[in-house]
């Protein structure tokens, strides 16, 4: 099922939720909802439930204005944070509590609610009680209730948050390969930039309810429109640093204190002669050598398969990723390599891109 | 030195044998004309005459045991009477139930225009001593009595009417406590259930009210007892036996001319007790859950 949100608005007084959202999702895509939190990710999805009446602006399902369906009538599953099962009722109660309310018989409920859970992997477990499972057992009861009807369109709300790590990743790509085997299309909201990037076909970044850029991850890593999605999107965020960008001789310079190098002259074009410009680059684009910027060591985080260095160049300070084999010590003085093929450039001002209009 | 230390060390064994006792002295002292006001109760019973707490026959001697005070068993207007009692009680538990379990959900979950008006209103209404009301509530029941139909059942001197005019001075209490459990519960559920295709009271039916079960336990609880002893709107509300209920039946037998058998009365209080006493047994493990920690279960 197709979804479109145009100028989609929620207020509650003088409190903006979600304001004039336009996007769409297309049919079988995975849309991610990403954000921090208090940024209308939540308060669009519920929208999109009909679970929140929206104060302006419409929402479409398949091309039909849907602003006035009851939840009930929208055909959509949705999954939780908090899982909300039905303590009262067993794991096949909760399973077959949509069916129960769309009157289908009973040996086709069971039937259905039983594919589910072994779909799920919790068929054995039809007849505890949520209290008695396990979080992840719990979410996939969840998972299961909201695929039991077949629904058209699926919501997620942060369904992960409340599962450990391990369980997390897992339960990550379990949701994908689910979603893309039965190809329902699927909205989920997270604050996670990991869960966007590696589950979504399209990210919707969001921010104080409004829609900053809805692309596909890796149009979002490598090209952030704003300074907001370039800090928000990627894990160690990127370094800012801020600079002038010259020409001279025919070469783009980006200078501050202690720090000159060269940009390729597609870049170093569009920051060149607008004064004090931000420089963006991400840890993994910076790479220490022999020669280049001189640097030194501030702080030494250890992340296992690199270690997170806290660098200072003059006054400011940047994050560098490196092979532990190196050995850095505090107060030990590099030299950075920087690839200037990935750098970004923003306005301080209006802190939109330079370089992607 | 030795000696020394062994003199504090008992020093403080009295000390610590007062700090144990002292507390249950207190206790058993402060209790103890509760206990021998229910002593005296169950001893009258059961004796022609008491002095102090024990029983004497006709020539002042200890003794006289009797089972005569028991006699109202035998006429048919404690049956009656008694019927009407736990249909009161019963009214009650199932009146005030239904009706602030609904409005404590609309109240919590919906956003309507007097909304906040009508809950601090309420909460006045609470805060009304209900004995100012009863000329006005008289006018009213006797408005409702002229009505036909309805007049017969929820009129003046009419078990419905007393019903009536109880449950709605229990309403505002029944209101708030229930809104409490209402607010107690994640708004989650409720999404998922109407997401999954329920009606917004198939909702309140299968989700919500399940699980505050405890809360409405605790309602009918308060309401069954408020509505077993109740007297004064049955006192003031009706006349005559048919639609008496316990304790007026009680008042009943306190006579301005004739001699007042208050040992009889004393079996009739006993006789209400019973029913509650039992109703404890049963409930006291819910009742203590309840006052505890409010609501259970809840995820």
């Amino acid at each position: 099922m197709k979804v479109e949100l145009e100028n989609l608005t929620k207020r509650w007084g003088n409190v903006v939720g979600a304001d004039s959202m336009n996007l769409d999702v297309k049919d079988a895509e995975f849309v991610a909802f990403l954000g921090p939190s208090g940024c209308g990710k939540t308060t669009t999805l519920l929208m999109v439930a009909g679970i929140y009446k929206p104060t302006a602006g419409f929402i479409r399902f398949d091309g039909q204005v849907v602003n006035h369906v009851a939840p009930k009538d929208r055909n959509i599953g949705m999954v939780f944070q908090s899982y909300a099962l039905y303590p009262h009722m067993n794991v096949f109660q909760n399973i077959s509590y949509p069916l129960k309310l769309k009157k289908i018989p009973k040996d086709e409920m069971q039937k259905r609610a039983q594919r589910v859970a072994d779909m799920m992997g919790i068929g054995h477990l039809m007849d505890r009680r949520p209290a008695q499972l396990s979080g992840g057992q719990q979410q996939r009861v969840a998972l299961g209730r909201a695929l039991v009807k077949e629904p058209q369109l699926l919501l997620f709300d942060e369904p992960l948050s409340n599962l450990d790590a391990r369980l997390r990743l897992s339960m990550r790509s379990e949701i994908k390969r689910l979603q893309m085997g039965l190809g329902i299309t699927s909205v989920y909201v997270t604050h996670d930039q990991v869960e966007a990037m590696t589950m979504a076909d399209r990210v919707a970044v969001m921010k104080d309810g409004k829609l900053q850029a809805y692309s596909t991850p890796d149009e979002l890593y490598d090209r952030p429109r704003t300074l907001f999605i370039a800090g928000f999107v990627g894990n160690p965020p990127m370094n800012f640093l801020e600079m002038e960008v010259v020409r001279e001789n025919g070469d783009y310079h980006a200078r501050r204190e202690g720090f000159d190098v060269v940009i390729p002259s597609d870049r170093g074009e569009k920051a060149a002669g607008k004064g004090n410009v931000i420089l963006g680059i991400r840890p993994e684009d910076i790479t220490i050598s022999d020669e280049g910027t001189p640097a030194e060591v501030f702080i030494v985080e250890s992340l296992g398969r690199d270690d997170l260095i806290n660098m200072h160049i003059g006054e400011a300070s940047i994050h560098v990723l490196a092979d532990p084999v190196l050995g850095l010590k505090m107060g030990q003085n590099v030299r950075l390599d920087f690839n200037t093929h990935k750098v970004q450039f923003f306005d301080p001002t209006t802190e939109k891109s330079l370089l992607w209009a | 030195m030795t000696t020394a230390t062994f003199e504090s060390g008992s020093q403080s064994g009295v000390k610590r044998f007062l700090g144990r006792t002292l507390p249950y002295v207190l206790l058993v002292l402060s209790i103890s004309p509760i206990v021998l006001g229910y002593a005296w109760l169950i001893i009258a019973t059961f004796s022609y005459r008491t002095e102090g707490l024990f029983p004497i026959d006709a020539a002042g001697n200890i003794g006289g045991w009797t089972l005569s005070n028991w006699s109202f068993l035998t006429d048919p207007a404690i049956w009656r009477v008694t019927l009407n009692s736990f249909v009161l009680a019963v009214g009650m538990v199932i009146g005030v139930g239904f009706v602030s379990s609904m409005a404590a959900y609309s109240l919590s979950r919906m956003n309507f225009a007097g909304r906040k008006g009508f809950l601090s209103l309420t909460l006045l209404l609470h805060a009304f001593p209900s004995v100012t009301l009863l000329i006005a509530i008289f006018f009213v029941l006797n408005f409702l009595s002229k009505i036909p139909a309805i007049g017969a059942w929820f009129g003046y001197n009419t078990l419905g009417g007393v019903a009536l005019v109880m449950i709605s001075l229990d309403l505002p209490l029944g209101i708030w406590l229930m809104k409490g459990f209402f607010d107690n519960l994640s708004w989650d559920m409720e999404r998922a259930a109407l997401i999954d295709g329920a009606s917004r009271f198939r909702v309140w039916w299968e989700i919500i009210i399940p699980l505050i079960k405890p809360g409405l336990a605790a309602l009918a609880i308060f309401n069954f007892l408020s509505g077993w002893s109740a007297f004064l709107i049955p006192f003031t509300f009706t006349v005559g036996s048919k639609v008496a209920n316990l304790p007026v039946y009680m008042r009943q037998m306190i006579s301005d001319t004739a001699p007042t058998n208050w040992n009889m009365i004393a079996a009739v209080g006993m006789f209400q007790l019973i029913p509650v006493l039992i109703f404890f047994i049963f409930t006291q493990e819910m009742l203590l859950s309840v006052y505890a920690g409010g609501s259970k279960g809840g995820t």
